[in-house]
C-alpha cells in the first residue's frame, strides 16, 4: 500500500529568545545549546527537524523533559511561531499562512488534547466537546448533536449537563479526547495527553484510543516521554533529544538498531538503574581509616566504636582502597595472642568492590549480596565512597518520584 | 550659576497649569458643556425614576434584589435601612445620592471595563496605565474640584465627574487581574481550535474574569460613595448636603444623621453588590 504523507516538518528550527538570528548564525557555526544560552540567553527549543507523518497512523514524538518535542507539536498548529523552515499539511506550508487563513486551517483540519485537559471551566462537559464547532460557527443544534455523539465515543454522554470540576481526571481527559474528535479533524495532536493520568486509567485511555483509531482512521501526532506507551501506541515513533530529532521508524526497527547512545539507553528502559552510575550515587558518608603503618588495630577500632560504625573503609595516604575492616574482626584480631597484630589481617576477605563507571542495575547483586555498604573506586583504585543498600533504595525511590509528576516544566516554561 | 539654589522657583509650573486652565475655560468651555449632556440625562433619567416612584415601591425593589442575590438576613437590613433613612427625613436626599451613584458607577463601568480589558491584554498599554490611575486615586480630589467647576459649572454633573475620576481605578484594575488570571493553556486550547481573538475574549477571557470584574463593580461602586461629602462641597446634593450644612453651621446632629445615612446605604449596596459578584 502506498503510504500518502499528511503532515511534513522540513528544516524546522525554534529558538526562544530575544536573539533568535544571531543564535541561528551560531548554530550554522557549529555552537551546541549550551553555549549559545551563554552567549546570547537565547534556548534553542527545536533544531533542524525533519520527518513525515502519514495518513491515518499514530506517530509518536518521544523525549525527556527539554527536548522540544511540546514544542514541535505546538508548531505544527503555529501556537508557537517557528523560527525557521517549514510544516506542510497536506502538501500546504502553514508557516506562511496569514492569520486568517491559520483559524481557518485550525477549523478544518487540526484538534489538539492537553496534557492538563484545558476545559473551559465555566462550560459544562457538552459545551466543552462542542467549543470547536461553536468557534466554527456551527448552529447550536448541530454543534450539541455532534459534541454529543463525541461523548458517545468516549463513553461519557451521561455527563453531558456536569461541570467538568465534577468529573475525575480520567473523565475530563475523555471530554478531552471529546472536545478533539467532535470536530472531525484530520490531524489529532496530542500532546502528553495521558501523562497525567494514573498508570491504570493511561492504560484504559491508550486502550480507548487504539479502539477508536480502528474504527476509524485518523492521524495522531502523540507526544509522550513514556516509552512504554510509545511502544503500545505508536505506529511509527521519532526520538528527540535536546532539541533534535534523533531516530524515526518503527518501534521494531529503532530497537533492533538504535541511532547512537542515547537511543539506545532509552530504551534500555528509562529504569534508572541503568542510567545513573555507581559513581554518581556513591556517598562518602563511610568511616574511613588510613593505614599509616598498619600496626593499630586498636585505634581503629576505637575510631569506629566513637562513630558507631560497625565498618571502617581502609585506605592510604593517596586513599587507594585496601580494604574493610568491621568491629568484630577487629575484636577477633585483638583477641588473638600474638604481639603484632597487623590491620590487614583483619580486612574482611569476601569483600568486592565496584567501579564508578558501573551501572546501578551492575552493582545492585553486591549490595544485595553484603551487609557491608558496597566500596566504589575509580580507574585508579581511589576510594570515592560507598553505597548501602539504603542509599540504594533511597535514589531509586528519589528518580521514580521525580520522573512521575510534569515532566514537561522545563518546555512549557519556555513556551509562554 | 548655582543650580542648586532651591530658594529661587526655577520651573513656574504652577502658573503654567494656571494660564492652561484659563485658556480652557476660556476658548472651550462649549466643548467641556457639551460632555455634560450624556451624564446629565444619564442622572437625570435615574433621579426621576427614584422621585417618581413611591417610597414603598423603590423598598420594595431594592428588598427583592436584596432577596435574590444575597438573602433573607440583607433583606431584612435593606428594609430596615430604607425605613429609617425615610424616618430621619432623609428620603429624597438618599434618592439624589442613590441616582448618583447609579450613574456614577454606570460611566465607570463604560469606561472601565474595556480599559481593563485593553490593560489585560496588554503589558504596554498596562504600563502606560497604572501611572494614571495612581494618580487618579491618590490625588486629593480638592486638586481638580476647581478646574472640574470651572469647565463643567457647578451641580451634580460636576459632583458625578469628580467621583468617576477617584472611582473608575477599581474597576479597571480589577478587569486587567480577572483577565490575566485566566489561565494560560485555556487560551491555548481556544487558539489550537481555531477561536479568533474576539472569540477568545468574548467566550473564555470575559466570563473567567467576571467575578474579578464584579468585585471591581463593587469596590467602585464603594469609593463613588465615599465621594458624596466631597461632591457635595460643589453643589451635587443628596446625602452629602446635611453633612455639609452640619459642618458650616455646626450642627453636629444634622452631620450625624446625614453620615449614618451614607454608611447604612453603602452597606446595603455593597451586600447586594457583593451578592451579583457570587
Amino acid at each position: 500500500m502506498q503510504k500518502e504523507v499528511k503532515l511534513e516538518v522540513k528544516n524546522l528550527f525554534k529558538v526562544f529568545g530575544s536573539q533568535p538570528k544571531k543564535a541561528m548564525k551560531l548554530l550554522d557555526e557549529g555552537f551546541d545549546k549550551d553555549a549559545i544560552f551563554e552567549k546570547t540567553e537565547t534556548t534553542i527549543g527545536v533544531r533542524d527537524a525533519n520527518f513525515e507523518i502519514y495518513t491515518g497512523e499514530i506517530f509518536v514524538i518521544m523525549g525527556l523533559s527539554g527536548s522540544g518535542k511540546s514544542t514541535i507539536v505546538r508548531m505544527l498548529n503555529r501556537l508557537i511561531e517557528p523560527t525557521s523552515g517549514q510544516v506542510l499539511i497536506d502538501n500546504e506550508d502553514i508557516t506562511s499562512m496569514s492569520d486568517d487563513e491559520l483559524v481557518k486551517l485550525r477549523r478544518a483540519k487540526l484538534s489538539m488534547v492537553f496534557q492538563s485537559f484545558a476545559l473551559m471551566p465555566h462550560m459544562t462537559v457538552l459545551q466543552n466537546a462542542a467549543f470547536g464547532l461553536e468557534m466554527d460557527g456551527v448552529d447550536k443544534e448541530t454543534r450539541n448533536k455532534r459534541a454529543l455523539q463525541a461523548l458517545e465515543q468516549v463513553g461519557l454522554e451521561t455527563r453531558a449537563e456536569s461541570l467538568p470540576s465534577e468529573l475525575s481526571g480520567g473523565m475530563q481527559q475523555r471530554v478531552g479526547l471529546a472536545r478533539g474528535l467532535a470536530v472531525d479533524p484530520d490531524i489529532l495532536l496530542m500532546d502528553e495527553a495521558f501523562s497525567a493520568l494514573d498508570p491504570l486509567i493511561r492504560t484504559e485511555m491508550q486502550d480507548e484510543l487504539l479502539k477508536l483509531q480502528a474504527k476509524s482512521k485518523r492521524t495522531i501526532v502523540f507526544i509522550s516521554h513514556d516509552l512504554d506507551e510509545a511502544m503500545r501506541i505508536g505506529d511509527r515513533i521519532a526520538i528527540m533529544e535536546g532539541g533534535r530529532v534523533v531516530q524515526v521508524g518503527t518501534p521494531e526497527e529503532i530497537l533492533q538498531n538504535p541511532a547512537d547512545e542515547y537511543v539506545r539507553a532509552f530504551f534500555r528502559g528509562v529504569d534508572p538503574t541503568n542510567i545513573l552510575t555507581a559513581g554518581e550515587i556513591a556517598a562518602d558518608t563511610q568511616v574511613t581509616i588510613v593505614i599509616t603503618d598498619g600496626k593499630n588495630p586498636r585505634a581503629a577500632l576505637q575510631r569506629l566504636i566513637k562513630n558507631d560504625r560497625d565498618y571502617g573503609y581502609v585506605v592510604d595516604s593517596e586513599r587507594i582502597f585496601h580494604g574493610i575492616v568491621s568491629t568484630d574482626s577487629l575484636r577477633e584480631l585483638i583477641d588473638q595472642p600474638e604481639d603484632q597484630h597487623m590491620l590487614k589481617d583483619a580486612y574482611i576477605s569476601e569483600v568486592m568492590t565496584a567501579n564508578a563507571a558501573d551501572s546501578m542495575q551492575d552493582i545492585l547483586p553486591q549490595v544485595a549480596a553484603h551487609p557491608w555498604p558496597l566500596p566504589i573506586l575509580d580507574a585508579q583504585r581511589k576510594y570515592l565512597g560507598a553505597v548501602s543498600k539504603n542509599l540504594f533504595l533511597k535514589t531509586l525511590y528519589r528518580n521514580q518520584n521525580e520522573e512521575q509528576p510534569n515532566p514537561e516544566t522545563a518546555t512549557d516554561g519556555a513556551s509562554q | 550659576m548655582n543650580f542648586f539654589n532651591f530658594d529661587k522657583k526655577l520651573i513656574p509650573l504652577d502658573e503654567w497649569v494656571q494660564e492652561f486652565v484659563d485658556w480652557l475655560v476660556f476658548n472651550h468651555r462649549d466643548i467641556f458643556q457639551a460632555l455634560k449632556v450624556p451624564i446629565e440625562l444619564c442622572l437625570k433619567g435615574f433621579e426621576w425614576f427614584f422621585m417618581f416612584l413611591h417610597p414603598a415601591v423603590v423598598i420594595i425593589l431594592f428588598a427583592l434584589a436584596a432577596w435574590r442575590f444575597a438573602g433573607k438576613r440583607v433583606t431584612i437590613f435593606t428594609v430596615a435601612t430604607f425605613m429609617l433613612v425615610g424616618f430621619l427625613g432623609l428620603w429624597e436626599e438618599t434618592m439624589v445620592t442613590l441616582a448618583m451613584v447609579i450613574s456614577s458607577v454606570f460611566f465607570c463601568a463604560l469606561a472601565g471595563i474595556p480599559f481593563g480589558i485593553l490593560s489585560g491584554r496588554s503589558d504596554r498599554f498596562e504600563m502606560l496605565l497604572r501611572p494614571c490611575l495612581d494618580a487618579m486615586q491618590t490625588t486629593p480630589a480638592f486638586v481638580y474640584l476647581v478646574p472640574v467647576v470651572m469647565l463643567f459649572s457647578i451641580g451634580t454633573v460636576s459632583g458625578i465627574l469628580a467621583t468617576i475620576v477617584f472611582s473608575v481605578p477599581p474597576i479597571i484594575r480589577l478587569t486587567s487581574l480577572g483577565i490575566r488570571q485566566v489561565h494560560p493553556e485555556l487560551i491555548e486550547a481556544s487558539l489550537a481550535f481555531g477561536a479568533t481573538p474576539w472569540q477568545v475574549l468574548r467566550k473564555v477571557q470575559f466570563p473567567l474574569a467576571l467575578p474579578s470584574i464584579m468585585a471591581g463593580l463593587n469596590q467602585t461602586l464603594m469609593m463613588a460613595l465615599s465621594m458624596v461629602v466631597i461632591a457635595a462641597l460643589i453643589g451635587a446634593g443628596g446625602l452629602g448636603n446635611p453633612v455639609v450644612q452640619g459642618l458650616n453651621t455646626l450642627e453636629i446632629g444634622l452631620a450625624t444623621i446625614g453620615g449614618l445615612a451614607i454608611v447604612l446605604l453603602a452597606m446595603v449596596l455593597d451586600r447586594i453588590t457583593q451578592g451579583f459578584a457570587k
